[in-house]
């Protein structure tokens, strides 16, 4: 505890109050209230209703739903690979070479996402890599987007990572790959689904680059709620915007039930 | 399986941190590897395991050269200070870990969990996870998962470092027995513990500045050292500057008797008596001297004398009545007590 006396605890908390309602919480209980109205004119929302819901979770924002989810678990599995296997490859090497790797991976998070888009786009739009119209170039270009997360938490793991452990392992008589699969992955395993969380929330939510990429037949859910506000249909957005904060953390949650079995001390 | 180190060097960045040892550990032999830290002792292990590579010289295991082969191929059990169990398996997973590296038959691999936990007082604990058990019990599991593979070379890197002092000579004692159920396995044994050393190895192989100072069984380490580093590294000595005269030795203006055969008269040596044989009062070999500090440990009193500028330890059975600092004493030590070593550092 840094803060010993009653009354200063009691001025902290009101300082995170202060700060933590209107910043974070109270947009988030805004989006709730409006997503159950059909009128916003005084003080609080009026018109209660769940007609807002049930458009939320039928047809094109149902689908929209499944969409994003599939191009969050997509990109994620895959920065997930890519950048897992980047951190255990840095590893091995020497200090000026990771520099290198890691300024590599950081690239596509130091750059506006716009720029991103922008350029999977125009990299991807003629043969032989042509990809534009297809739902790949969407999650591709989430897999661009999130890897640096993937990469960074697994790479801090990897260096905290005890390397008696593997030399354990190498002096019973495994083999790199048996080291690999039995040892190491296993005890990095809170930190990689910490990373896949991250990747897959960073994924549902992503809008700027996925504006100029996706094709017709693969909506993403933000896209849809851009859509909804951007035609003054605020309600229905906003009820698609919970179902989406929602999906995200039920898979966070999940998520997070495995790390707690996966960390051992 | 003998191990040979043959004019091996390992240097990181130019940086010698062994210096072209030579030594050879026989077939069921236990040589302890003694020094303080930064000594290479450590370093010399790890290039037996395969996990430094010398820049020059060999690494032999039973004659065969095994310095280009990967750890994973020298068929070595390993123990270290921290146990690195792995966190993630339960104790008989651990235990099996090495059977299942190899391809083991799945009978045979219990059958040897089985037997290794046994051997180690381990194996009611087999369904625990490491997490789950003290600092003791989790160096006997390393000790398990190293022996589980049959090795015919276990090296041990401080195992009891990690240790409180009780638990300590306990473990000791295991050891002792393992090596005795054991004898085909050869044990290099790293620690900077003088007891440990003493108490289980065959012979020790004393190290420091990444160099080999000397090798020998524990006993004539102790009663005969050749140098002074060993002298006060293994067992601590009081080593005195003194000048050789013909039958004795002159110290801070004193003839002492000493055995002084094969040093030549007048030369310069070093006079290294144990403190736990140096006596308080009249005596032969007397010196004088003032007391400068006394230290109480129990069983015995531990003096140290400042005589002509030398400080000198005696330890004494605790005394009734002990003398005071700043008094005037008298010590002395049987003239067979005594070693003369070459001059070293002490004429610095």
């Amino acid at each position: 505890m840094l803060v010993h006396s009653r009354g200063a605890k009691w001025a902290v908390w009101a300082v995170f109050l202060l700060l933590f309602v209107p910043l974070f919480a109270l947009p988030l209980l805004v989006v709730l209230g409006a997503s159950f109205a059909t009128h916003w004119s005084s003080v609080l929302p009026s018109g209660l209703t769940t007609a807002n819901y049930r458009a939320a979770t039928r047809g094109e924002a149902l689908q929209a739903l499944t969409t994003s989810l599939l191009t969050a678990a997509g990109a994620s599995l895959l920065a997930l690979a890519v950048g897992t296997w980047a951190a255990l490859a840095g590893a091995a090497l020497k200090q000026r070479y990771r520099r290198v790797v890691d300024a590599l991976f950081v690239l596509p998070v130091a750059v506006p996402s716009v720029v991103v888009g922008l350029s999977v786009l125009v990299a991807f739009s003629k043969p032989p890599m042509l990809l534009n119209g297809t739902r790949w170039i969407v999650i591709l270009a989430h897999t661009v987007l999130v890897t640096a997360f993937a990469h960074q938490s697994v790479s801090a793991a990897v260096t905290r990572l005890d390397p008696a452990y593997e030399q354990a392992a190498a002096s019973l008589g495994a083999r790199p790959s048996t080291v690999l699969w039995r040892v190491r992955l296993p005890l990095l395993l809170p930190s990689l689904t910490a990373a896949a969380g991250l990747c897959f929330a960073l994924s549902m939510g992503e809008l700027s680059a996925t504006m100029m990429l996706y094709p017709p037949d693969w909506t993403p859910l933000p896209v849809l709620i851009y859509a909804a506000t951007d035609r003054g249909a605020l309600f229905t957005g906003s009820a698609v915007a919970v179902v989406l904060m929602a999906a995200t953390l039920l898979v966070l949650f999940a998520l997070s039930r495995v790390r707690t079995r996966a960390s051992y001390r | 399986m003998g191990i040979r180190f043959d004019s091996v060097t390992v240097a990181y960045d130019g940086n010698v941190v062994l210096d072209q040892l030579d030594l050879t550990v026989e077939p069921g032999e236990v040589m302890a590897l003694l020094g303080p830290s930064g000594s290479g002792k450590t370093t010399a292990l790890r290039a037996v395991a395969g996990f430094v590579r010398p820049v020059s010289g060999r690494v032999l295991l039973g004659g065969r050269d095994v310095t280009d082969l990967p750890p994973y191929r020298r068929g070595i059990g390993m123990v270290v200070q921290q146990y690195a169990l792995f966190p993630h398996m339960r104790v008989d997973e651990n235990v099996a870990f090495g059977l299942r590296a190899r391809k083991a038959a799945k009978g045979e691999i219990r059958q040897r969990v089985a037997e290794a936990l046994e051997m180690t007082g381990m194996a009611a604990y087999a369904r625990r996870h490491p997490r789950e058990l003290s600092g003791g019990q989790q160096q006997r599991v390393a000790i398990a998962r190293a022996l589980a593979i049959r090795p015919d070379v276990l090296l041990l890197d401080e195992p009891l470092s990690a240790l409180d002092a009780r638990l300590r000579s306990g473990m000791l004692s295991e050891l002792a027995r393992l090596h005795r159920e054991l004898p085909d396995v050869s044990m290099l044994y790293v620690t900077h513990d003088q007891v440990e050393a003493l108490t289980l190895a065959d012979r020790i192989a004393v190290m420091d500045k990444a160099r080999l100072q000397s090798c020998g069984t524990p006993k004539e380490l102790y009663r005969s050292p050749a140098d002074e580093f060993t002298a006060s590294f293994v067992g601590g000595a009081n080593l005195v500057p003194v000048t050789v005269g013909s039958g004795g030795v002159s110290f801070a203006g004193t003839e002492l008797k000493v055995d002084t055969t094969g040093v030549l008269a007048g030369a310069r040596a070093t006079l290294c008596v144990r403190p736990h044989l140096v006596g308080l009062g009249e005596g032969p070999n007397r010196v004088v001297g003032t007391v400068t500090e006394i230290q109480w440990r129990g069983a015995t009193h531990r003096l140290y004398v400042e005589v002509d500028g030398h400080s000198v330890m005696a330890d004494l059975r605790e005394l009734r009545n002990p003398p005071a600092l700043g008094d005037a004493v008298a010590l002395h030590f049987a003239p067979e007590d005594a070693v003369l070593l070459p001059a070293g550092v002490t004429h610095e």
